[in-house]
Protein backbone atom coordinates (compact mmCIF):
# COMPACT_ATOMS: atom_id res chain seq x y z
CA UNK A 1 0.00 0.00 0.00
CA UNK A 2 1.20 3.25 -1.09
CA UNK A 3 0.82 6.30 0.95
CA UNK A 4 -2.22 8.26 -0.17
CA UNK A 5 -1.42 11.68 -2.10
CA UNK A 6 -2.77 13.77 -5.20
CA UNK A 7 -2.98 10.50 -7.44
CA UNK A 8 -4.74 9.05 -5.05
CA UNK A 9 -7.73 11.62 -4.85
CA UNK A 10 -7.54 12.16 -8.80
CA UNK A 11 -8.36 8.30 -8.96
CA UNK A 12 -10.93 8.84 -7.26
CA UNK A 13 -12.45 12.03 -8.43
CA UNK A 14 -12.07 10.56 -12.18
CA UNK A 15 -13.71 6.91 -11.00
CA UNK A 16 -16.79 8.85 -9.37
CA UNK A 17 -17.17 11.56 -12.66
CA UNK A 18 -17.49 8.56 -14.62
CA UNK A 19 -19.29 6.52 -12.69
CA UNK A 20 -21.57 9.61 -12.97
CA UNK A 21 -21.68 9.94 -16.67
CA UNK A 22 -22.74 5.84 -16.85
CA UNK A 23 -25.26 6.64 -14.73
CA UNK A 24 -26.75 9.39 -16.39
CA UNK A 25 -26.44 7.59 -19.78
CA UNK A 26 -27.87 4.38 -18.71
CA UNK A 27 -30.98 5.53 -16.89
CA UNK A 28 -34.60 6.79 -17.95
CA UNK A 29 -35.67 8.02 -14.50
CA UNK A 30 -35.67 11.81 -14.13
CA UNK A 31 -34.43 11.30 -10.70
CA UNK A 32 -31.84 8.65 -10.94
CA UNK A 33 -30.76 10.95 -13.50
CA UNK A 34 -30.36 14.03 -11.05
CA UNK A 35 -28.46 11.37 -8.60
CA UNK A 36 -25.93 10.71 -11.16
CA UNK A 37 -25.39 14.46 -11.94
CA UNK A 38 -25.08 14.81 -8.27
CA UNK A 39 -22.26 12.45 -8.01
CA UNK A 40 -20.43 14.65 -11.08
CA UNK A 41 -20.74 17.13 -9.35
CA UNK A 42 -18.99 15.47 -6.01
CA UNK A 43 -16.15 14.41 -8.20
CA UNK A 44 -15.23 17.96 -9.49
CA UNK A 45 -14.96 19.69 -5.55
CA UNK A 46 -12.83 16.35 -4.64
CA UNK A 47 -11.16 17.77 -7.44
CA UNK A 48 -10.63 21.32 -6.52
CA UNK A 49 -10.10 20.51 -3.20
CA UNK A 50 -7.35 18.14 -4.07
CA UNK A 51 -5.67 20.78 -5.54
CA UNK A 52 -5.72 23.09 -3.44
CA UNK A 53 -4.39 21.27 -0.60
CA UNK A 54 -0.95 19.51 -2.68
CA UNK A 55 -0.32 22.47 -5.39
CA UNK A 56 -1.79 25.74 -3.80
CA UNK A 57 -1.86 25.61 0.00
CA UNK A 58 -1.26 29.00 0.88
CA UNK A 59 -4.43 29.89 -1.41
CA UNK A 60 -7.89 29.51 -0.79
CA UNK A 61 -9.48 29.46 -4.75
CA UNK A 62 -10.12 25.72 -4.31
CA UNK A 63 -11.78 26.29 -1.14
CA UNK A 64 -14.19 28.95 -2.73
CA UNK A 65 -14.93 27.30 -6.04
CA UNK A 66 -16.12 24.26 -3.99
CA UNK A 67 -18.14 26.12 -1.77
CA UNK A 68 -19.68 27.68 -4.78
CA UNK A 69 -20.50 25.04 -7.04
CA UNK A 70 -22.11 23.15 -3.36
CA UNK A 71 -24.32 26.33 -3.03
CA UNK A 72 -25.13 26.00 -7.39
CA UNK A 73 -25.58 22.67 -6.72
CA UNK A 74 -28.31 22.78 -4.08
CA UNK A 75 -30.38 25.47 -6.01
CA UNK A 76 -30.31 23.00 -9.28
CA UNK A 77 -31.13 20.22 -7.38
CA UNK A 78 -34.49 22.18 -5.46
CA UNK A 79 -35.25 23.37 -9.12
CA UNK A 80 -35.02 20.33 -10.75
CA UNK A 81 -37.06 18.76 -7.86
CA UNK A 82 -39.72 21.34 -8.33
CA UNK A 83 -39.90 20.81 -12.39
CA UNK A 84 -39.54 16.97 -11.67
CA UNK A 85 -43.22 17.06 -9.43
CA UNK A 86 -44.72 19.19 -11.65
CA UNK A 87 -43.75 16.75 -14.89
CA UNK A 88 -45.06 13.98 -12.69
CA UNK A 89 -48.42 15.65 -11.47
CA UNK A 90 -48.98 16.07 -15.39
CA UNK A 91 -48.08 13.22 -16.75
CA UNK A 92 -48.15 10.26 -13.97
CA UNK A 93 -44.42 9.63 -14.94
CA UNK A 94 -40.92 10.88 -14.72
CA UNK A 95 -39.39 8.75 -17.36
CA UNK A 96 -37.76 10.77 -19.84
CA UNK A 97 -39.46 8.52 -22.31
CA UNK A 98 -42.84 9.92 -21.69
CA UNK A 99 -41.49 13.60 -21.33
CA UNK A 100 -41.58 14.32 -25.11
CA UNK A 101 -44.29 16.74 -25.66
CA UNK A 102 -42.05 19.33 -24.03
CA UNK A 103 -42.68 21.47 -27.41
CA UNK A 104 -46.57 22.05 -26.91
CA UNK B 1 4.69 1.63 6.73
CA UNK B 2 1.09 1.30 7.10
CA UNK B 3 -0.42 3.74 9.11
CA UNK B 4 -3.94 4.39 10.44
CA UNK B 5 -4.07 7.43 8.30
CA UNK B 6 -3.51 5.10 4.90
CA UNK B 7 -5.75 2.54 5.99
CA UNK B 8 -8.54 5.16 6.69
CA UNK B 9 -8.32 6.51 3.49
CA UNK B 10 -8.66 3.50 1.54
CA UNK B 11 -11.73 2.74 3.36
CA UNK B 12 -13.02 6.22 2.71
CA UNK B 13 -12.21 5.48 -0.98
CA UNK B 14 -13.67 1.75 -1.07
CA UNK B 15 -16.90 3.47 0.31
CA UNK B 16 -17.43 6.29 -1.98
CA UNK B 17 -16.82 4.06 -5.07
CA UNK B 18 -18.57 1.07 -3.91
CA UNK B 19 -21.52 3.23 -2.57
CA UNK B 20 -21.24 5.16 -5.83
CA UNK B 21 -21.11 2.39 -7.95
CA UNK B 22 -24.39 0.69 -6.35
CA UNK B 23 -26.43 3.65 -6.62
CA UNK B 24 -26.26 3.91 -10.32
CA UNK B 25 -26.73 -0.12 -10.72
CA UNK B 26 -29.89 -0.85 -8.43
CA UNK B 27 -32.81 -1.25 -9.79
CA UNK B 28 -34.56 0.12 -6.64
CA UNK B 29 -34.64 3.53 -6.80
CA UNK B 30 -35.12 3.92 -2.93
CA UNK B 31 -31.81 2.01 -2.55
CA UNK B 32 -30.45 3.87 -4.92
CA UNK B 33 -30.93 7.31 -3.05
CA UNK B 34 -29.54 5.44 0.16
CA UNK B 35 -26.60 4.64 -1.81
CA UNK B 36 -26.28 8.06 -2.95
CA UNK B 37 -26.23 9.38 0.74
CA UNK B 38 -23.27 6.75 2.00
CA UNK B 39 -20.96 7.72 -1.00
CA UNK B 40 -21.66 11.65 0.17
CA UNK B 41 -20.78 10.74 3.63
CA UNK B 42 -17.74 8.85 2.35
CA UNK B 43 -16.48 11.77 0.22
CA UNK B 44 -17.04 14.12 3.25
CA UNK B 45 -14.97 11.69 5.02
CA UNK B 46 -12.36 12.39 2.53
CA UNK B 47 -12.50 15.85 3.10
CA UNK B 48 -11.89 15.37 7.08
CA UNK B 49 -8.74 13.30 5.92
CA UNK B 50 -7.61 16.06 3.87
CA UNK B 51 -8.46 18.40 7.12
CA UNK B 52 -10.38 20.18 5.10
CA UNK B 53 -13.43 20.44 8.01
CA UNK B 54 -15.52 23.34 6.96
CA UNK B 55 -15.67 21.92 3.38
CA UNK B 56 -16.42 18.59 5.33
CA UNK B 57 -19.08 20.11 7.59
CA UNK B 58 -20.83 22.31 4.46
CA UNK B 59 -20.90 18.61 2.93
CA UNK B 60 -22.67 17.13 5.72
CA UNK B 61 -25.25 19.75 6.29
CA UNK B 62 -25.95 20.87 2.02
CA UNK B 63 -25.22 17.45 0.31
CA UNK B 64 -26.55 15.01 3.05
CA UNK B 65 -28.90 17.02 5.57
CA UNK B 66 -30.15 18.96 2.40
CA UNK B 67 -30.40 17.13 -1.49
CA UNK B 68 -30.56 13.84 -0.55
CA UNK B 69 -33.72 14.33 1.84
CA UNK B 70 -35.19 16.68 -1.12
CA UNK B 71 -34.19 13.61 -3.20
CA UNK B 72 -35.80 11.16 -0.83
CA UNK B 73 -39.19 13.02 -0.77
CA UNK B 74 -39.52 13.74 -4.17
CA UNK B 75 -39.27 9.71 -4.79
CA UNK B 76 -42.02 9.01 -2.28
CA UNK B 77 -43.84 11.87 -4.06
CA UNK B 78 -43.60 10.10 -7.31
CA UNK B 79 -42.92 6.28 -7.25
CA UNK B 80 -45.08 3.44 -6.21
CA UNK B 81 -43.86 1.44 -3.50
CA UNK B 82 -41.73 -1.79 -3.86
CA UNK B 83 -41.94 -0.97 -7.47
CA UNK B 84 -38.61 -1.74 -9.26
CA UNK B 85 -37.00 0.41 -12.65
CA UNK B 86 -37.55 -1.01 -15.68
CA UNK B 87 -34.80 -3.22 -17.24
CA UNK B 88 -31.79 -1.28 -19.50
CA UNK B 89 -31.55 -2.87 -22.96
CA UNK B 90 -28.34 -4.33 -22.66
CA UNK B 91 -26.71 -2.52 -25.59
CA UNK B 92 -27.10 0.49 -24.13
CA UNK B 93 -25.73 -0.72 -20.78
CA UNK B 94 -23.04 -1.87 -22.57
CA UNK B 95 -21.94 0.82 -24.78
CA UNK B 96 -22.34 3.42 -21.79
CA UNK B 97 -19.69 0.86 -19.91
CA UNK B 98 -17.72 0.72 -22.92
CA UNK B 99 -17.63 4.59 -23.27
CA UNK B 100 -16.90 5.26 -19.57
CA UNK B 101 -14.28 2.82 -19.71
CA UNK B 102 -12.36 4.48 -22.50
CA UNK B 103 -12.65 7.92 -20.66
CA UNK B 104 -11.58 7.04 -17.46
CA UNK B 105 -8.64 5.16 -19.24
CA UNK B 106 -7.50 8.17 -21.23
CA UNK B 107 -8.09 10.69 -18.04
CA UNK B 108 -5.99 8.07 -15.75
CA UNK B 109 -3.15 7.93 -18.21
CA UNK B 110 -3.04 11.57 -19.01
CA UNK B 111 -3.39 12.17 -15.22
CA UNK B 112 -0.18 10.03 -14.47
CA UNK B 113 2.19 11.07 -17.41
CA UNK B 114 1.75 14.83 -16.27
CA UNK B 115 3.93 15.45 -13.43
CA UNK B 116 2.20 18.48 -11.19
CA UNK B 117 4.73 20.79 -8.81
CA UNK B 118 3.82 20.13 -5.67
CA UNK B 119 4.14 22.96 -3.02
CA UNK B 120 5.12 21.04 -0.08
CA UNK B 121 4.15 23.65 2.72
CA UNK B 122 1.24 21.33 4.08
CA UNK B 123 -1.14 24.03 6.09
CA UNK B 124 -4.55 23.80 5.57
CA UNK B 125 -7.10 26.85 5.97
CA UNK B 126 -8.32 28.43 9.52
CA UNK B 127 -12.16 29.20 9.55
CA UNK B 128 -11.08 33.10 9.90
CA UNK B 129 -8.73 32.87 6.66
CA UNK B 130 -11.65 31.68 5.08
CA UNK B 131 -13.84 34.32 6.56
CA UNK B 132 -11.99 36.80 5.52
CA UNK B 133 -11.28 35.58 2.07
CA UNK B 134 -14.85 35.32 1.65
CA UNK B 135 -15.97 39.12 2.67
CA UNK B 136 -13.34 41.12 1.38
CA UNK B 137 -13.47 43.29 -1.51
CA UNK B 138 -9.65 43.30 -2.52
CA UNK B 139 -7.52 41.62 -4.76
CA UNK B 140 -8.15 37.43 -3.67
CA UNK B 141 -11.66 38.19 -2.36
CA UNK B 142 -14.70 36.67 -2.97
CA UNK B 143 -17.23 39.15 -1.54
CA UNK B 144 -18.77 39.61 -5.27
CA UNK B 145 -19.29 35.98 -6.34
CA UNK B 146 -20.75 35.87 -2.10
CA UNK B 147 -23.46 38.39 -3.47
CA UNK B 148 -24.20 36.47 -6.63
CA UNK B 149 -24.64 33.82 -4.70
CA UNK B 150 -27.33 34.76 -2.45
CA UNK B 151 -28.64 36.36 -5.78
CA UNK B 152 -28.91 32.92 -7.23
CA UNK B 153 -30.37 31.26 -4.50
CA UNK B 154 -33.19 33.81 -4.18
CA UNK B 155 -33.93 33.13 -7.96
CA UNK B 156 -33.84 29.63 -7.28
CA UNK B 157 -36.32 30.19 -4.53
CA UNK B 158 -38.79 32.34 -6.34
CA UNK B 159 -38.31 29.48 -9.11
CA UNK B 160 -39.58 26.73 -7.21
CA UNK B 161 -42.34 28.52 -5.48
CA UNK B 162 -43.99 29.48 -9.29
CA UNK B 163 -43.27 26.02 -10.69
CA UNK B 164 -44.81 24.36 -7.50
CA UNK B 165 -47.52 26.67 -7.53
CA UNK B 166 -48.77 26.28 -10.80
CA UNK B 167 -52.52 26.91 -10.54
CA UNK B 168 -54.11 23.74 -12.15
CA UNK B 169 -54.51 24.04 -16.15
CA UNK B 170 -58.41 25.30 -16.58
CA UNK B 171 -60.61 22.70 -18.19
CA UNK B 172 -61.08 22.75 -22.12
Amino acid sequence: MMEPGLYHILFISAALFFIGVYGFLTRRNLITMLMSIELILNSVNLNFIAFNKYLWPGKLDGLFFTLFIIAIAAAEAAVAIAIIINLYRSHQSIDVENAEDLKY
Amino acid sequence: MITGSTILFYLLAALTLTCGLLSVSTRQIFRAAIYLLFSLIGIAGIYFWLQYEFIAAVQIVVYVGGIVVLIIFSIFLTQQAGEKLPKQKPGRKIFSALAVFCGFALTMVQVYKHEFDFDKTMVSPTMSNIGQNMLSTKEGGYALPFEVISMLLLAAMIGCIVIALRSKPETK
